[in-house]
């Protein structure tokens, strides 16, 4: 380990992030990266919070979907602060997060895992080097944008339509059904509405969109 | 000057007209004055956040700016996820500044700025501690007497921030169901998740969770379940013959919303409270509450 390697991962532990000596090997060469991603949650409305995670595991407990997730959230706090970015990055933990806020409310260090899983959810779209374990959740949040791009406002029908078209079309005839039953009640309107101010919002995202780049 | 600026949200406009047709039947009956806001656009739900923090907040900055001007004090969000992201866009830009000056760059954009004089509430938070329940027992002339009635909060309409209720042991709606003479039941899965919107990603998962929420409240004897979400109110009931199959279990179980209920006490027909749009009948668990409701026409 060089002198320059050392300092930092002193300045890391002062942090408060906890980097064991197995892994600090191999960790070495990602060392930056990692860094970047940390820094990336540490600077999110909140994140500070991360490094208050005392792994009770109160939010895994709490969670309805832990049991479908690569890793549980507690599980999640623990590979962020020992820089395992990729293994974060690429597992199904966020994805199967349904933004239910129980684990929010009972984390006894007020961290905001929600919106944790949110950002985990953003990083990992914005680094086209990591693979999403599930393009469908990503196709959700297409056509959900695509619609309110065009429209300003979504229009349940057409965007479940879309979505299942952009990922099993078969599916759809599953709910055929429902759909049609939907449909004689008058829950199903076919035509979106555009909102006068549809431009406007279009504009808006278009906006943040490039700030953002 | 109105008080109250109202933001049905994309869902009230189409598969939940029923909540939409109701809510704002019972505040018209309740003296309640609320205006819709104008040209109002999609909050973005959870759907932005996932792609980016300030999308989402400036999106829904637009409603909230749209209504300040307007003069309006108070936005009225039905369905609890718009509750929330708008919440949370109004919360996050008042303790952030960098967020706050972001969002209104993109306002200015297109002539509009948001100052942070809103208040987002519930129509349960409305009615409940606005209007207040001493005068929703004055209005009621067909209490729902026997009704079992289970209180389905779900998630975000007390979570994450002890603003209405509490987040884990809430109370108030059942009182709300007092109030209308029904019998409310507690069932643990009251303020746990249905699954939201993974039912269309990660449907199995999602089926998993209403089934528990459903089973759960037929367990504690409910006769109906009654709900403050449109989500939760279409994976209950538009989901339920899939479940039934799925899990081979049978549930029969009417999921309506509270507004609904209300109406029905304040002595509106089942059609004008759009009962009639629910996938699972609540017609014959209604029954009671309907006779009386001919009675009292015919002895006019
Ligand atoms: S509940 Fe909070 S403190 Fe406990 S393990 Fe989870 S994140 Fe860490
Ligand atoms: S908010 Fe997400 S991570 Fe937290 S308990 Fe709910 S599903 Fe699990």
């Amino acid at each position: 380990m060089s002198r320059e390697d050392e300092k930092n991962s002193i300045n890391m532990l002062e942090e408060g992030i906890y980097i064991s000596p197995k892994f600090e090997k191999d960790l070495l060469p990602e060392f930056e990266l990692s860094r970047e991603f940390f820094e990336e949650i540490y600077s999110m409305p909140g994140g500070e919070k991360v490094k208050e995670c005392i792994q009770c595991g109160t939010c895994s407990g709490s969670c309805p979907s832990s049991y479908l997730m690569d890793h549980s959230p507690r599980q999640i706090f623990a590979m962020i602060r020992a820089g395992m970015r990729k293994e974060v990055l690429e597992s199904n933990t966020m994805w199967y997060c349904t933004s239910c806020y129980y684990c929010y409310v009972r984390c006894p260090a007020g961290i905001k895992i929600t919106d944790v899983m949110y950002a985990l959810k953003r990083f990992a779209l914005k680094d086209k080097d990591m693979k999403v374990p599930d393009n469908r959740p990503v196709r959700f949040m297409e056509c959900f944008s695509a619609m309110v791009k065009r429209y300003g406002r979504n229009c349940e029908a057409i965007f479940t339509i879309l979505y299942y078209l952009s990922t099993n079309p078969f599916r759809m005839l599953k709910h055929a059904v429902m759909g049609i039953k939907l449909f004689i009640r008058g829950r199903m309107p076919l035509i979106p509405k555009k909102i006068k101010g549809a431009d406007d919002v279009k504009k808006l995202m278009e906006y943040v969109e490039e700030m953002e780049r | 000057m109105i008080k109250y600026a109202y933001y049905p949200g994309c869902s009230l406009e189409s598969t939940n007209k029923a909540y939409d047709i109701s809510f704002r039947a019972i505040m018209y009956h309740l003296g309640i004055a609320m205006k819709d806001i104008d040209d109002w656009n999609c909050c973005g739900a959870t759907a932005y956040i996932s792609l980016s923090e300030n999308m989402a907040f400036t999106v829904s900055a637009r409603n909230l700016a749209i209504a300040e001007k307007s003069g309006a004090t108070d936005v009225i969000a039905p369905c609890a996820a718009c509750y929330l992201t708008l919440r949370k866009a109004h919360e996050y830009m008042m303790e952030y500044p960098e967020i706050y000056a972001q969002v209104n760059s993109a306002l200015n954009k297109i002539g509009l700025s948001y100052e942070g004089t809103i208040k987002v509430k519930s129509p349960l938070e409305v009615i409940i501690d606005d209007v207040g329940l001493d005068k929703v027992r004055i209005a009621v002339t067909n209490p729902l007497k026997g009704l079992k009635v289970a209180c389905y909060y779900g998630c975000q309409l007390v979570r994450p921030r002890h603003v209405f209720d509490d987040p884990e042991e809430p109370v108030k709606f059942e009182e709300l169901m007092k109030t209308i003479g029904a019998d409310p039941v507690y069932f643990p899965f009251r303020v746990r998740c249905c699954g939201s919107s993974t039912i269309l990603t990660y449907e199995q998962q999602a089926l998993r969770m209403s089934k528990n929420v459903l089973l759960s409240a037929k367990r504690e004897g409910a006769d109906i379940i009654a709900t403050a979400c449109p989500l939760c109110q279409i994976n209950l009931d538009a989901y339920q013959r899939r479940i039934e199959k799925e899990f081979k279990i049978k549930l029969n179980m009417p999921v309506v919303f509270f507004s609904q209920l209300v109406g029905l006490a304040l002595n509106y027909k089942y059609k004008e409270m759009a009962l009639d749009k629910s996938i699972v009948s609540p017609k014959k668990v209604l029954e009671p509450y309907l006779h009386s409701q001919e009675e009292v026409k015919e002895g006019k």
